[in-house]
């Protein structure tokens, strides 16, 4: 087991990212002309970072699977983004944002790291308004803020629950601008299936178009990944159907350590599941959590005539409604972080009070909110004793616009009116904290090979709070990337043009070769979809919401049998060398069902609760945090970076000891 | 339900293409539009042929991926949405359900029922952006207070998802809905005036490169559009455009 070096600067935690950057290498601009680097994946770290880099002078080469880059699944983002501006004079700051973030990853990230996120957060709400992203604003011109879980201040940035969507056309119209300029060559509909090293650098990629199914040779100085995250292992999620890690994971099997597989953050307000049929799960932004209350009845009796149609949930009263979060939580109530959200909604549902058919779904109720607004926009209107009618009218109003999108989506998909009936949810897969280890510059244990946004692992510890995954990616494509690529980059102006027909790239490229005509020579009987499922399955019963011994190594066990009937069975049809998406679909999750097996191992070997990764055999066993997760600090305060060794239930650990100088580790309270 | 699909079948580029029949059956109402041809595809692919091919993405109506002509309407008979939110509960049982890619020479289709967008992506190339660095170096994001009804315009149009319904939907194949919203965004917040004139100049311009029609006021676009685009914003850039072409340097 090695020591891996996470290279943050020395120096006083405020000062290390401004000492950083002062003493880093630059490369002047005449021979940023000289250098080419390629990005892969458009989303708002890919993107941001490829229209930077071409901005000060590098010569860009940016691909993504979709037929444009703005489509990266980024643009789904709902709710917001984080930035420590105090604009509502709230007492928010740097340092808040920095211990927010820290404490809401249950301590599993690095200090260095968070507190350089947290110092560039301002800066991107100043850049993306200079863009002409539309943020929310109030009635003063002045942009305004909601309050996202796990934290007592507003400090999220929002532009309806179409954050995302907006701050990724941002970063699209930014790449589009250096398109123009013949910086960037942009290669859509490309999916990258292969790294290649020359003498151990990073030195260019073998793509496939896949409208025509060619495979091409890419070279470069760096390689940048932002491909984003893994969440679709578990077949079901919240992610776009093509959003995949094979490009992470291609990267992986040429040496660059994948850390903390197991974070994984199960959301807790999505549309529940309806049936076997299902192709992904759709979420309900956290923001709700503002307004909404969940709850699920507090008598059983209740629950059945709910689930058999008799009793409808706005018949309950007060009294027989069991506010679950508000009981446990009383500080945060509706607004803890996303894993205990998450967790308690499963406590319900376990014990049997989950409110639709399939018994897994629970209440998020807008009636007090609905009120609360009604009756003061009926003061600013100055009308003196509304009736009920009008409050209900001003309240809805109110919630249209800050969710009209979201209860439009609603509607359309369970067909009820979530203004007039209790909106149902229930916890699904959403965002991988875990990722390609990389180091304070963002390099990956490649040489030259970068890793940026959801598909590293560096930011969120075990458990991202709302709001926080745009910050990210931003700040590693626009504030950081850019600046510590430089210090690699400035060694090699001389290296001159890096050649695609050495012996590398061909050998690269007939290994890609060789995978595609094996798995096109299969043949078998079952299609690429009916073994995602069954790959689904087992992550989720497993490897899901909560996690134990005897379970996690049936997962990897059953992934590795999954794996072989694949390669035995899987039916592709079509050809390589035409528009195939089965062919391109069997790829990724090929990778999935090698990458499910790395993620159980994982869970395994960490044997203790920590965020959105739950071991049943790790919970405080009494007092007042009796029944919640029970971290080992003593044992576990370290990032587990595996190393790849042919197979995954053969990964080798490494480990980053995680040093908190300016935190003081606590168990995490929210009650 | 049971269903009877006419689907468009084209191998390429240059393939004349046709329709093809497909039975499906056991579809339930709560199925979204995409589901159904999921499952149509399963089938297909174990008989041992070929699936439609066909573009989706996110499925959750906000990539813009998706784009199919669904009895002669774009994104299907639903209102406000995209083909990947529409469920199965708009449909009756036996019904017939002709399924059709985006037509417009300039989204020339690639296969089945997938076609190539990337000449809206050349539109925004040509003007689409305020020319500002990423350097973060700019004033701080409340030095600039922005009248909330222009903040909420500037929004309303910038929602568009660029999927192209506007276009497949227009008797004209006029992207002039598309261009608008950009246009019009940019035009509604101080960030945008710098360069607001050349930018309709240079987007109307390469719009009409890329072999668009014009618009003659049918409406069908705002329609169909799933974000509810108004077409109020394709008389907002006529004006632009107009202002932009007697008063520009």
């Amino acid at each position: 087991m090695s020591v891996l070096d996470s290279k943050i600067p020395d120096g006083p935690l405020k000062d290390k990212w401004t000492n950083h950057k002062n003493h880093i290498n630059l490369v002047n601009p005449a021979n940023k002309r000289n250098i080419d680097i390629i990005v892969v994946g458009t989303g708002l770290a890919g993107g941001s970072a490829a229209a930077s880099l071409a901005e000060m002078g590098y010569n860009v080469k940016s691909f993504c699977y979709q037929d444009s880059p703005r489509r990266a699944h980024s643009i789904a983002a709902q709710g917001g983004i984080n930035a420590a501006k105090n604009y509502q004079n709230d007492g928010d700051s740097v340092y808040r944002l920095f211990y927010d973030t820290v404490k809401g990853g249950d301590y599993r990230s690095r200090e260095g790291n968070v507190h350089r996120l947290a110092e560039v957060s301002g800066n991107i709400i100043d850049q993306c308004v200079a863009q002409g992203v539309p943020f929310g604003r109030d009635y003063g011109g002045l942009l305004d803020n909601r309050s996202f879980g796990g934290v007592l201040v507003s400090r999220t940035f929002y532009a309806k629950g179409q954050t995302g969507q907006q701050l990724l056309l941002g970063a699209y119209s930014a790449l589009n601008r250096q398109i123009a300029k013949g910086k960037v060559t942009m290669y859509n509909r490309h999916e990258m299936v292969e790294l290649v090293k020359v003498n151990g650098k990073a030195r260019g990629i073998i793509a496939r178009n896949l409208e025509t199914g060619e495979l091409e040779r890419h070279s470069a100085h760096a390689v940048v990944i932002a491909s984003g995250g893994y969440g679709n292992v578990f077949f079901l999620s919240t992610n776009a159907m093509g959003s995949n890690a094979t490009a992470a994971w291609k990267i992986h099997k040429k040496g660059a350590h994948f850390a903390n597989p197991c974070y994984t953050q199960i959301h807790p307000t999505c549309i529940p599941r309806s049936g076997d049929h299902q192709s992904k799960l759709t979420l309900m932004s956290e923001s709700l959590r503002n307004d909404g209350r969940i709850w699920v009845p507090k008598n059983m009796e209740d629950v059945l005539a709910i689930r058999e149609g008799k009793l409808m949930p706005i018949d309950l009263s007060e009294e027989q409604r069991d506010y679950y979060l508000e009981r446990m939580y009383p500080a945060f109530g509706n607004l803890v972080p996303r894993d205990v959200a998450s967790r308690a909604a499963k406590e319900r549902c376990d014990a049997g009070y989950g409110v639709n058919k399939t018994g897994e779904a629970v209440y998020l109720d807008f009636t007090s909110a609905i009120q609360r607004y009604g009756k003061q926009e009926a003061a600013i209107a100055r009308i003196k004793s509304p009736s009920d009618e009008e409050i209900l009218k001003l309240g809805e109003a109110v919630i249209e616009s800050k969710y009209g999108n979201l209860f439009q989506m609603y509607e359309k998909i369970v067909a009820e009116n979530p203004y007039k009936t209790p909106m149902m949810i229930y916890p699904a897969v959403h965002y991988t904290m875990g990722g390609v280890w990389v180091d304070y510059n963002l390099m990956t244990s490649v040489e030259g090979c970068y890793c940026i946004g959801e598909a590293n692992f560096s930011d969120h510890g075990s458990n991202r709070l709302g709001a926080s995954a745009l910050m990210q990616g931003l700040a590693d494509g626009y504030f950081v990337l850019p600046y510590t690529i430089g210090d690699y980059l400035s060694k090699e102006i001389s290296t001159g043009a890096i050649a695609n027909d050495s012996a590398e790239f061909i050998q690269a490229e007939r290994e890609v070769s060789d995978r595609i005509d094996k798995l096109m020579n299969i043949k078998g009987t079952k299609t690429v979809d009916h073994f995602h499922k069954l790959l689904g399955k087992v992550m989720w019963e497993y490897v899901g919401m909560a996690r134990n011994e005897e379970g996690l190594k049936k997962a990897m066990k059953e992934i590795k049998k999954i794996r072989t009937d694949f390669w035995n069975d899987v039916r592709i049809p079509g050809d390589k060398s035409s528009f195939n998406p089965e062919l391109g679909k069997a790829g990724r999750v090929a990778d999935f069902l090698e990458l499910g097996e790395l993620f159980a191992k994982d869970a395994l070997h960490r044997n203790e609760s920590c965020g959105g990764h739950f071991r049943e055999e790790s919970v405080e066993l009494d007092g007042e945090q009796k029944g919640e997760a029970k971290r080992n600090d003593e044992d576990y305060a370290y990032v587990a970076a595996w190393e790849y060794k042919g197979e995954p239930a053969d990964a080798i650990l490494h480990k980053e000891e995680l040093e908190f100088k300016d935190i003081e580790l606590k168990q995490r309270s929210y009650k | 339900m049971d269903l009877t699909l006419k689907v468009w079948r084209q191998k390429n580029r240059e393939d004349k293409g046709g329709l093809e029949t497909y039975k499906v059956t056991g579809i339930l109402g709560h199925y979204s539009f995409l589901e159904m041809l999921d499952v149509m595809n399963e089938q297909l692919i174990t008989q041992g042929k070929d699936p439609v091919a066909f573009d989706h993405d996110c499925r959750e109506g906000i990539c813009g991926t998706c784009s199919l002509y669904i009895n002669g309407e774009a994104h299907g008979p639903d209102r406000k949405v995209t083909t990947c939110q529409l469920h199965m509960r708009m449909f009756n049982d036996g019904e017939t359900i002709y399924i059709e890619p985006w037509r417009s020479a300039a989204m020339p289709v690639i296969k089945d029922l997938i076609v190539d967008r990337s000449s809206f992506d050349r539109i925004q190339q040509s003007g689409g952006f305020v020319s500002v660095n990423t350097s973060g170096n700019t004033q701080d994001a409340n030095a600039l207070p922005i009248p909330k009804m222009n903040a909420d315009k500037a929004f309303d149009v910038a929602a568009c998802i660029g999927c192209g319904a506007c276009v497949a939907t227009c008797k004209n194949s006029s992207a002039m809905l598309f261009v608008a919203a950009k246009v019009s965004q940019y035009a509604y917040l101080p960030q945008g005036q710098v360069e607001r004139k050349q930018r309709v100049l240079n987007m109307v311009e390469q719009m009409d490169k890329e072999g668009f029609g014009n618009c003659t006021n049918t409406g069908a676009c705002e329609v169909e559009c799933p974000k509810s685009i108004s077409i109020e914003y394709i008389a907002k850039m006529n004006r632009e455009y107009l202002s932009a072409s007697i008063t520009a340097e």
